[in-house]
């Protein structure tokens, strides 16, 4: 049966559609489309980025008890374990107590690995239930969407740094030798892993291509880059194959800037991780552009 | 203005499909236009590379004069999209997802707000803002897709079957909000399978079969290219083979039932009067399928059946 234009007109007497009539012929049609200059751009980017990151963030305040708590107590029982009960059998190293010199290595495995598992499973969940297009179909550049993701990352990598850091504080007294170096490489850190996740999750087509990487690459690197030991324990031979482990300079500058003690120059840790900044930066911004992983 | 230039568009997929094979098509500014097509003959292909979900192969795509590859943001912020698959954020409430969206196009919070009440307000949904994607039923999920498209005001809306799965009271009300919105002024591409949906609803009609356009024109225009209609007459008496009507297609359906082609040069008084003077008396009459779903068939028929597309 074919239905004609009078048979929906008749529906327009239903208050409903009266006001859906209403809604459609509203004076404040305000656009923002049509010929864009590049100040409203820019300002289209801008609102762009405070909704990503607040929708990120808020996104790590709702699931709290997953994104915040598990990490909290892993590290709770690191401390536990490795520096209060097996920690005073070790003494001290660097001149340190083992408790108070794990504890900038421990805060910096969890600032790595919750940047990089926030930014991931956020990614990939939006590609996998397909709502990452309401992004790729709006005019926001490719470098608001990457900025974006990257803040919700370090927003995580912080907020569980800063837990962790108080958990450390119950156990061991920390003072803050330099604290803009403190600062700073905690947040790049944050910023490197956040964009590795991105990485990550732009390749992935599986829960498992997302399990890999944290599994096999980020743990093993995160443990053997010096968060329980100074390298100079270990052979020489072993010391240079540890020099090309990244995570290695990071967790020395951390290190620095709380206890001021380093097996790695802070100068050498400063020019990798901004290196390495730029380098994913740069990838995740040209995959997202081609379309890699999202666009067929 | 045209709201959308498509010239020499085509998309050839890595696997070796080519899905669009030269597509060439103008949606004036206003307009309310049906792209049809059966299952897997480029539609959402086409939309895919207008709304940059897809990268095309070659060609242009040119929306309010903003090329698609020198101008894409500008271009883009013209755009609204409904898409055939529901990809919604399951788990963020309704009230969040419609305001995210606004933001993404640069829409500031208060108005955001503002236009999340209008649209989903409007699209009865408003009660239920505060619950998260995922408790909705099918239709809402398609309601709140259009409100969400909705919240940048775009000046071309592209709903990929924004209808499927959809009661008819609803899609009615859909209708008439569709209606509204183009009304006022947007621009709206619709694809559909139910045709009477694209008869009623809209002006211009394109229709893409195997990656190629294979008619476009004026809905009504279109209609009228239709050179036979399709009856099925229920027969007051039973028949055991289909009578022999001279200048008439007959085929029996069953023993109650036969379907007669009438051309348009045809007489409907004329085929009553042979039915009767055989001695068979007509119960009731009604198309066999709408007008636009007939000559759908007969086009696309003619460029092959489903089985032979790649």
């Amino acid at each position: 049966m074919s239905v004609g234009r009078g048979d929906v007109d008749r529906d327009a007497a239903r208050p409903e559609i009266d006001v859906a009539r209403e809604a459609a012929r509203a004076d404040d049609f305000e656009r923002v489309s049509g010929p864009a200059p590049m100040q409203g751009l820019l300002a289209v980017n801008l609102v762009g980025l405070r909704t990503i990151m607040r929708r990120e963030i808020r996104r790590v305040t709702r699931i709290w008890v997953q994104t915040i708590v598990p990490p909290a107590i892993t590290m709770t029982l690191y401390f536990v374990i490795f520096g209060s009960l097996i920690g005073r059998r070790i003494g001290e190293m660097d001149g340190l107590p083992y408790i108070t010199y794990i504890a900038p290595g421990l805060i910096m495995m969890a600032v790595i690995t919750n940047s990089f598992s926030n930014v991931v499973s956020s990614f990939f969940s939006a590609k996998l239930q397909l709502y990452l297009e309401e992004l790729l179909v709006s005019p926001l550049s490719t470098a608001t969407i990457v900025v974006g993701y990257m803040i919700g990352g370090i927003f995580r990598g912080l907020a569980v740094g800063l837990l962790v850091t108080v958990v450390a504080l119950l156990f061991t007294r920390i003072s803050v030798e330099h604290p803009f170096i403190t600062l700073s490489v905690v947040v790049l850190v944050a910023a490197i892993f956040s964009l590795a996740g991105l990485l990550n999750a732009i390749f992935a087509k599986t829960f498992d291509d997302i399990s890999i990487v944290p599994t096999f690459v980020l743990t093993p690197l995160t443990y053997l880059g010096g968060v329980f030991f100074s390298i100079s324990l270990l052979a020489p031979a072993w010391q240079a194959a540890a020099m090309v482990n990244p995570i290695l300079y990071m967790v020395n500058a951390f290190r620095y800037g709380m206890l001021g003690v380093s097996d790695i120059p802070i100068g050498v840790a400063y020019a990798l991780i901004l290196s390495l900044l730029v380098i994913l930066f740069v990838a995740n911004m040209w995959l997202l552009a081609k379309g890699r992983g999202i666009r067929s | 203005m045209d709201a959308l230039r498509l010239e020499h568009l085509r998309k050839t997929y890595p696997n070796g499909v080519q899905a669009l094979r030269g597509i060439d098509l103008v949606v004036e500014e206003g307009d309310f236009f049906a792209l049809l097509g059966p299952n897997g003959a480029g539609k959402t292909t086409t939309i895919g590379i207008i709304t940059s979900l897809v990268n095309k192969t070659a060609g242009r795509v040119v929306v309010f004069g903003h090329d698609m590859d020198r101008h894409r943001e500008a271009a883009k912020a013209c755009i609204g999209v409904v898409p055939q698959e529901v990809n919604l954020a399951m788990f963020e409430k309704l009230i969040d997802i419609v305001i995210n969206q606004a933001g993404y196009y640069g829409v500031r919070p208060r108005l955001a707000r503002q236009r999340a009440e209008k649209y989903l307000k409007a699209l009865h949904l408003w009660d239920r803002r505060h619950d998260i994607a995922r408790n909705l039923s099918g239709g809402m999920k398609r309601r709140l897709m259009i409100a969400r498209a909705l919240m940048h005001e775009p000046r071309l809306l592209i709903l990929d079957e924004p209808t499927a799965g959809v009661d008819i009271e609803i899609r009615r009300s859909m209708w008439a909000f569709m209606r509204a919105i183009n009304d006022a002024g947007v621009t709206i591409i619709l694809t559909t399978h139910y045709l009477e949906e694209a008869e009623s609803l809209c002006r211009h009609v394109a229709i893409i079969d195997r990656g190629t356009i294979v008619e476009n024109d004026r809905m009504s225009r279109v209609l009228r290219k239709l050179q036979y209609e399709t009856f099925v007459l229920s027969l007051e008496q039973t028949v055991e083979a289909a009578p022999v009507l001279d200048g008439y297609t007959v085929r029996l359906r069953n023993e109650h039932e036969i379907e007669v082609e009438v051309s348009r040069e045809q007489n409907v008084n004329r085929l009553f009067a042979l039915l009767s003077d055989q001695g068979i008396g007509v119960h009731s009459m009604r198309n066999k399928a709408n007008r636009l779903e007939e000559l759908f068939m007969r086009l696309t028929e003619r460029s092959g059946s489903p089985e032979d597309r790649p």
